[in-house]
């Protein structure tokens, strides 16, 4: 069974773009809008990993993996930040709320789906 | 390659984070902002800069940038928000839409706008951000001289804590690095305690050693180790071939499923509550929507306005075959009836728009306009959410532009002589849209001086366009301004008069079937009205007979239809007929004479009195036969066909597969012995040429 992505980000263009690169790499994706929708969908979608956007309306990406992290189910699931900033102050941020990787936008999809393929073992 | 529907995506997502940040902007302005007004900018503009980096818009990337960046500091509260910083965030957001348009038409950007613009933004953040701003990303430099040398490497890590919680597992790195090379593996499981029951699920308890072989370099390996080297005291080391490989003991303990930790803690951990996150006050829910090639909806449309010709069809024969009225096929018939005006309409709303879009770049028009002339002007938007069709939307652009330009150079007057008629030294231009009785009805209103007719004739005179001795009316006057090559401005400002006129406005909106009214007092301003039809293939149309012949007179011009009374009617002259209606007289105007065809009957109380709104001629009585039906008629243009007829604006097929003409009771009404009939009639012409 192909492994199954929770994709979060409020922006359409990047949900389309992630959409369509894991898919095609034979991934199955769900999209959320914003953290609350993300956390919410998180709940029942047995994702094998997550991927959020750090700023997004009603929660941002550090309240989602917050949530995920201290929450009951699925808590130890690989979560991926997509961010714009290289910034290492950013990154520890990330890394302190708990993120397992961060992947810098514009992403290259190759790069996207061999990070994916090997935090999941897909 | 990026696919092109994705493209198109980020472009109509732009077009929404750009409202989104021009709403907040303005909020700003206005002193409605809260710390989330600023956060939503602050998210459209990094929005567009995060997916704008996708398509590798760099133009559009580095401008964002700087911008957020400044929002950033806004956000943080180490930038106050002035007035100065927000004439320069507007400024920002005009060139941030800009940028998108050139991206989208694959233009390079202006940078004489552009530069500007960004060292202004620039001028709100310290030298450090130079630095900041770097976009590099680290690229892997190969070195391909050289006959390869392989070595192998050996492994070794520790994971800490913070390793598992953050969702990180052991086995996949190891997987990771077997799809490298030949592994060996060694687990050091000296760290484990006998009591496996004391064990807790985010220790790290194991470390690993890993051979791997036939490796160029370790860069592959830092790759694998990308996220978690600081989290499991990674050491990588070269083996070099003299060294003792025995040294590793070497047993494979690769599993063959990796342990699934979480599934694990679903076991052991108590539930903890879920918390339920209420809906916050500005959570906005973001509309699901669903994209199709308006090709489809123009044939949906097509096959709708065939549908609404077929129920007249119907309709007639049904009632030619004189049925009993008890017949059930008069109740199904007003079922079908129904039913094809809701498909209709539910199509129309399809390509419906709002004209929030439109009126926000407005915003942006009269904020140019208002720094060009050095005048103080505030817009006004009402009615946003108004809904009109898309194309619609996309043609007003242009003819708004100009009046609301027109408005500004020559409507609202400069403060001082503002201050001298005791007006607020900022002018208010209304920028209204509303519908009414199947009309849009779109208005420009300004608090200016009001329209200088003196002046207006003075310059139709001297250009040709009147006689110096005409009697022109108020309204008469008013509707020069939309003659071919009319300009009262002196001197043609850069500004509002770029060699066309107000006739190119007029152009615009009649070819969308609209029309445009003018009124205006002395000192108080000036108000632009279009009209425009809810919908351009279909219409109400009133069924009247006259002279014979069944003609269709639009219902959105309509005020009143009359049966005089003899007392009501009045006559000057020999062929001039007014109409007396609650204290003032209107005139009548024969419509069988204008079309030469015999009326029924010479005494107007056997007729009826069709009271319609005009553009020049204000309110006009016309005179028919007798009204037989009021129904949609399907608008199908005869210029292919017969070119211009002068008053009749097309045809339809009625129910009984006759064609009846479409008056056009702007043309009908226009006095024909008029200065003005010669004017008109050109810039009919000219209209009707644009179509």
């Amino acid at each position: 069974m192909s492994a199954h992505i929770l994709a979060i980000d409020d922006s359409r263009t990047i949900r389309a773009l992630l959409t369509s690169t894991l898919e095609a790499a034979g991934f199955a994706v769900t999209t959320a809008v914003d953290g609350v929708d993300g956390v919410e969908k998180f709940q029942s979608a047995n994702a094998d990993l997550v991927i959020t956007d750090l700023n997004m309306p009603n929660k941002d990406g550090f309240g989602v993996i917050n949530d995920i992290r201290s929450g009951a189910v699925n808590r130890a699931v690989p979560v991926l930040v997509l961010t714009t900033e290289s910034g290492a102050a950013l990154k520890n941020r990330a890394r302190q709320a708990g993120a397992t990787g961060w992947i810098v936008k514009p992403f290259d999809d190759d790069a996207l789906v061999s990070v994916i393929k090997r935090l999941t073992g897909a | 390659m990026i696919d092109s529907a994705i493209l198109e995506a980020f472009f109509e997502e732009c077009e929404d984070l750009l409202v989104a940040l021009s709403d907040g902007l303005a909020d700003m302005r206005d002193g409605n902002a809260d710390s989330e007004t600023v956060n939503a900018v602050f998210r459209s503009v990094h929005s567009i800069k995060g997916a704008a980096g996708a398509f590798n818009l760099d133009e559009l990337v580095g401008f964002a940038h700087t911008f957020e960046t400044v929002l950033d500091e806004l956000r943080a509260n180490r930038l106050s928000t002035d007035d100065t910083l927000l004439r320069v965030l507007q400024r920002a957001g005009d060139i941030l839409a800009d940028l998108v348009d050139a991206a989208r038409d694959q233009v390079p950007a202006d940078r004489a706008q552009v530069d500007p613009a960004l060292s202004e933004l620039q001028s709100f953040l310290g030298t450090s951000v130079a630095e900041e701003e770097e976009f590099v990303f680290e690229a892997l430099t190969l070195s391909i001289d050289g006959p390869e040398r392989l070595g192998s490497y050996l492994i070794q890590f520790q994971p800490g804590r913070a390793f598992y919680a953050t969702g990180n597992d052991p086995a996949l790195l190891i997987s990771a690095l077997q799809d490298l090379g030949p592994v060996q593996v060694h687990a050091e499981t000296s760290g484990l305690t006998d009591d496996l029951t004391s064990l807790q699920w985010d220790e790290g308890y194991l470390t690993w050693k890993v051979e791997l072989a036939d490796q160029k370099n370790d860069l592959a390996i830092r790759d694998v180790f990308q996220f978690v080297d600081d989290l499991c005291d990674l050491q990588v080391t070269e083996i070099f071939d003299n060294a003792p490989a025995a040294q590793i003991d070497v047993t494979a303990v690769l599993p063959e499923t990796p342990p699934e930790i979480g599934t694990l803690l679903g076991q052991t951990e108590e539930p903890a509550t879920i918390k339920a996150d209420k809906p916050e006050k500005n959570q906005k829910r973001t509309a699901s929507t669903l994209r199709v090639d308006p090709e489809r909806v123009d044939r949906l449309i097509n096959a709708v306005g065939e549908l609404i010709i077929n129920q007249s069809v119907i309709s007639q024969r049904i009632a030619e075959a004189q049925l009993p009225n008890s017949s059930e096929l008069h109740g199904d018939l007003d079922d079908y009836k129904l039913l094809a005006r809701e498909i209709q309409e539910g199509v129309m709303a399809i390509r419906a728009q709002p004209v929030k879009p439109l009126f926000q770049r407005m915003l942006r028009i009269a904020r140019e306009a208002a720094e060009a002339t050095g005048k103080y002007v505030d817009l006004v938007t009402e009615g946003e959410a108004t809904e009109v069709d898309k194309i619609v939307v996309e043609r007003l652009a242009d003819p708004l532009t100009h009046m609301i330009r027109n408005a500004i150079d020559h409507g609202i007057e400069t403060s001082a002589i503002r201050a001298e008629s005791g007006k607020p030294s900022t002018g208010t231009l209304r920028l209204t849209a509303s519908q009414r009785s199947g009309s849009i009805v779109i208005e420009i209103i300004d608090d200016g001086a009001g329209l200088n007719r003196a002046r207006i004739k003075e310059t139709a005179v001297t250009k040709g366009l009147v006689a110096a001795d005409a009697l022109l009316s108020e309204q008469e006057i008013d509707h020069l301004l939309f003659a071919p090559g009319f300009s009262t401005a002196k001197e043609v400002t850069n500004l509002s008069g770029r060699g066309v006129g107000m006739d190119v406005v007029k152009t615009a909106i009649t070819a969308l079937g609209g029309r445009v009214a003018i009124s205006s007092v002395k000192g108080k301003g000036t108000t632009f009205s279009i009209t425009l039809p809810l919908t351009l293939a279909v219409m109400d149309g009133m069924i009247i007979h006259v002279g014979g012949q069944t003609m269709v007179v639009p219902i959105a011009s309509i005020l009143e239809t009359i049966r005089p009374a003899k007392a009501d009617l009045s006559q000057i002259g020999l062929h001039n007929h007014l109409l007396r209606i609650r204290g003032e007289y209107v005139p009548i105007i024969d419509l069988a004479e204008r079309l030469g065809v015999s009326p029924c009957s010479d005494a107007l109380t056997d007729r009826v009195l069709l009271l319609i709104q005009t553009e020049v001629a204000g309110q006009c009585a016309l005179a028919v036969d007798d009204i037989l039906d009021q129904r949609q008629v399907v608008v199908k243009s005869m210029q292919g066909s017969y070119g211009e007829i002068a008053g009749i604006s097309g045809a339809t097929i009625l129910g009984d597969g006759k064609i009846a003409l479409i008056i056009d009771p702007d043309a009908i009404s226009a006095p024909p012995t008029s200065d003005l009939k010669s004017h008109l009639q050109t810039q009919r012409d000219f209209a009707h040429a644009a179509t």
